[in-house]
């Protein structure tokens, strides 16, 4: 249906609430490539205020991409619990922000409220709000997932160590790995991007990171990032896996294009549960996202970027999963041209991710193409920090010599930690008070 | 926070930038600098111009015909925020390609039609024309002597261009395959690497899953002669299944097994 807002006589009208969404949200690149953005700096901010105006209900009642086209429409409309949404029924986006930022909007009452929002709620009222609100929100929201480690507990920041090698080198991932253990990386997960989607490297690489697991006795969790396909391949031939990987999006379309759909991943849960190979929980799945996905699939059906990607959050939480991460600035400059855009967008994926009911990580990063450098990483990562994001990478020297892109560092961890009086997950850092980490040796990793 | 424990071993075992030094949890000076160098030179990679002045009597020296064109991407600026029209050919070149080449004018003055496949090969700035620059010809050198089954050329030198472009460039040659060399996006640890993409019956508006490619060419990465070598393979295996992308993918590494 049509919105309209008029402002000193002019009449912006948008034609759909797809429509509306897509000219409220700040600006960004890929919006723009998608030709769905604001004309006008004045129509975005039309449309923010018939936005404000809009009540929650009407998202339930007008679906931005329809019911019958894609399976996540489906997912979000039949998973909505309309019980604990009535009394937000007649709350406006607008109220709804204010509600968001005032002191009845407690932590433990937004988590409650989870499954009451939907993807598209949490969008618009992001698209209302400015950083610091965004900050201010998320950092009420505790989402704590466990499976050797216990991760998202308030006043820590836990990292995932990503060893990548451009060869899938046993000994040159193990170098990064021992680089990261010596820095207190590595409590989220040890999770390796692997060059070759293949069983029989999967199998090699989760074989080492299990052997050096149990040798040392670290309390932590593994992951080879291969097709969720491929890592079903390698449970079945009795590989160690911890957890299990996938990259998804919000429409069915842009899963199509990662070779997934909603019934791959149930069976892919499902699977992951039955190794019972956690410690202290059974939270398995770990996902990453990052705006730009849908539209690069060309499986965006007219959606802003920003909504698609809320939209992938409602995919995450059907599997309770351990992790997930937006990763923000991989992309490239056609979807978030700078590091003002990256900045923004980084934060309202964690946002829209806690408020959702995930233990949202991020992949604080950048690509050389983008107008970006490492002033803007360190600007997202501390606002993060401060919002309390559950995880973020730990690549040497930031620099991921596999995937050729900027992400953060050991060093930052560590920075972000001391900054933020912040501390590893409490099995992890049990481990590292045992002073376990002075018996690190290479040869010793290599040969576990 | 390690600096009791030995790392400058490991750095013999990866090029990840790993025993870093430190100054408490910060980088030390001299390895800010040298990130910082990495980067400017990546970011210097991105915007470089291609320079066909040089790049065009090296070709033709090959014995291929050379073919300048554009994409619909004016500049550097539209190339990076439009990704669309950097996959397309600009209206000028496209009209000049559609001029028949020489090759094709003899075989229109009655010279029988080439029975062997004929090969379009471009050469795009990507977005490292570094990368074009420094490694195009020596993979070019090599790989040429192994296309015997095929006929090669003409070649189109592409500015502003992205993978696809190389569908537009073949359909409008009729050619059976396109092989495209581009610059691939600069990390800090490579700003010159260069990418390869082998397409059977090259059209408008071919998928990404139906192409192969043969990436890190570089002499710190896969060396020239390899990456000959592969694209060769993708190219033969091509010509015997007329297809490229997944299905020729699985049977090429069940032959590297």
């Amino acid at each position: 249906m049509p919105y309209r807002h008029t402002i000193r006589g002019i009449t912006y009208a948008f034609e759909s609430l797809r429509d509306l969404l897509a000219r409220a949200s700040p600006p960004r690149s890929g919006d723009e490539l998608a030709g769905i953005a604001a004309a006008s700096a004045a129509e975005r901010v039309a449309a923010q205020m018939a936005l404000a105006d809009l009540p929650l209900s009407e998202f339930l009642h007008e679906p931005v991409i329809p019911y019958e086209q894609d399976e996540v429409t489906r997912l979000i409309m039949d998973s909505h619990d309309r019980g604990t949404f009535v009394p937000l029924g007649s709350l406006t986006v607008g109220e709804f922000r204010d509600w968001l930022l005032s002191e009845e909007a407690t932590g433990d009452l937004l988590a409650g409220l989870a499954r009451a929002f939907t993807p598209e709620m949490v969008a618009a009222v992001s698209k209302l709000m400015r950083l610091q609100d965004l900050v201010q929100v998320a950092r009420k929201i505790r989402v704590v997932s466990r499976f050797r480690t216990t991760v998202g507990l308030p006043g820590t920041l836990c990292s995932r160590l990503q060893p990548n090698h451009p060869t899938d080198d046993p000994a040159g991932i193990a170098a990064s790995i021992l680089d990261g253990l010596l820095f207190g990386a590595g409590d989220a997960v040890i999770g390796i991007n692997p060059v070759s989607d293949n069983v029989a490297t999967v199998t090699t690489l989760l074989r080492m990171v299990d052997r050096i697991r149990e040798r040392y006795r670290i309390p932590t969790q593994s992951c080879v990032l291969a097709h969720i396909t491929t890592q079903l391949k390698a449970v079945e031939r009795g590989a160690p896996v911890d957890l299990l990987f996938q990259s998804i999006g919000g429409t069915e379309k842009t899963n199509a294009s990662f070779g997934v759909n909603l019934a791959l991943l149930d069976e892919a849960y499902e699977a992951g549960l039955e190794l019972r190979r956690g410690t202290v929980g059974k939270n398995v799945m770990y996902f990453e996202t990052g705006q730009g996905s849908a539209l690069s699939a060309n499986g965006h059906h007219g959606v802003d970027q920003q909504t698609c990607e809320a939209r992938a959050y409602a995919v995450a939480r059907r599997y309770q999963p351990m992790l997930v991460n937006t990763v923000v600035g991989f992309i490239g400059p056609e979807y978030l041209y700078d590091g003002k855009q990256i900045l923004r967008a980084g934060l309202e994926d964690h946002f829209c991710g806690k408020l959702l009911g995930l233990p949202m990580g991020c992949d604080v990063c950048y690509t050389t193409h983008a107008e970006a450098n490492d002033d803007d990483m360190d600007a997202l990562m501390t606002m993060l920090g401060v919002a309390g994001v559950n995880y973020i990478m730990g690549v040497p020297g930031a620099d991921d010599v596999m995937l050729n892109y900027q992400s953060t560092s050991f060093h930052d961890i560590a920075y972000l930690r001391a900054a933020l009086e912040l501390r590893p997950a409490p099995e992890f850092e049990a481990w590292l008070e045992r002073e376990a980490r002075m018996e690190l040796t290479l040869q010793g990793l290599l040969n576990a | 926070m390690s600096e009791a424990l030995d790392r400058s071993g490991l750095r013999a075992y990866t090029n990840a930038r790993v025993a870093l030094r430190s100054t408490g949890t910060s980088l030390a000076t001299s390895e800010q600098l040298d990130l910082a160098l990495c980067l400017a030179e990546a970011r210097d990679a991105v915007h470089a111009e291609l320079s066909t002045v040089t790049l065009v009597p090296r070709l033709t020296a090959l014995g291929l015909e050379v073919l300048a064109v554009r994409s619909a991407a004016r500049d550097r600026a539209e190339y990076l925020r439009r990704p669309d029209l950097g996959r397309r050919l600009s209206v000028a070149s496209r009209a000049e390609l559609q001029e028949p080449t020489q090759g094709q004018q003899q075989a229109l003055n009655g010279a029988p039609a080439p029975t062997p496949p004929s090969l379009a090969i471009v050469i795009a700035d990507g977005l490292s024309a570094i990368a074009v620059e420094r490694h195009a010809i020596p993979v070019l050198e090599m790989l040429l002597p192994m296309l015997d089954k095929w006929q090669a050329g003409p070649v189109a030198v592409a500015e502003q261009a992205r993978v696809a472009i190389g569908d537009e460039v073949g359909e409008v040659l009729g050619a059976s395959a396109t092989l495209l060399l581009i610059g691939e996006r600069p990390g800090l640890s490579a700003p010159d690497s260069l990418g390869a993409y082998i397409t059977w019956a090259p059209r408008v508006g071919r998928s990404d899953a139906e192409r192969n490619c043969v990436s890190n060419i570089r002499p710190e990465g896969l060396s020239y002669e390899a990456a000959a070598r592969k694209i060769a393979g993708y190219l033969n295996q091509a010509r015997r299944l007329q297809l490229t992308g997944v299905a020729l993918k699985e049977e090429q590494d069940q032959l590297e097994q």
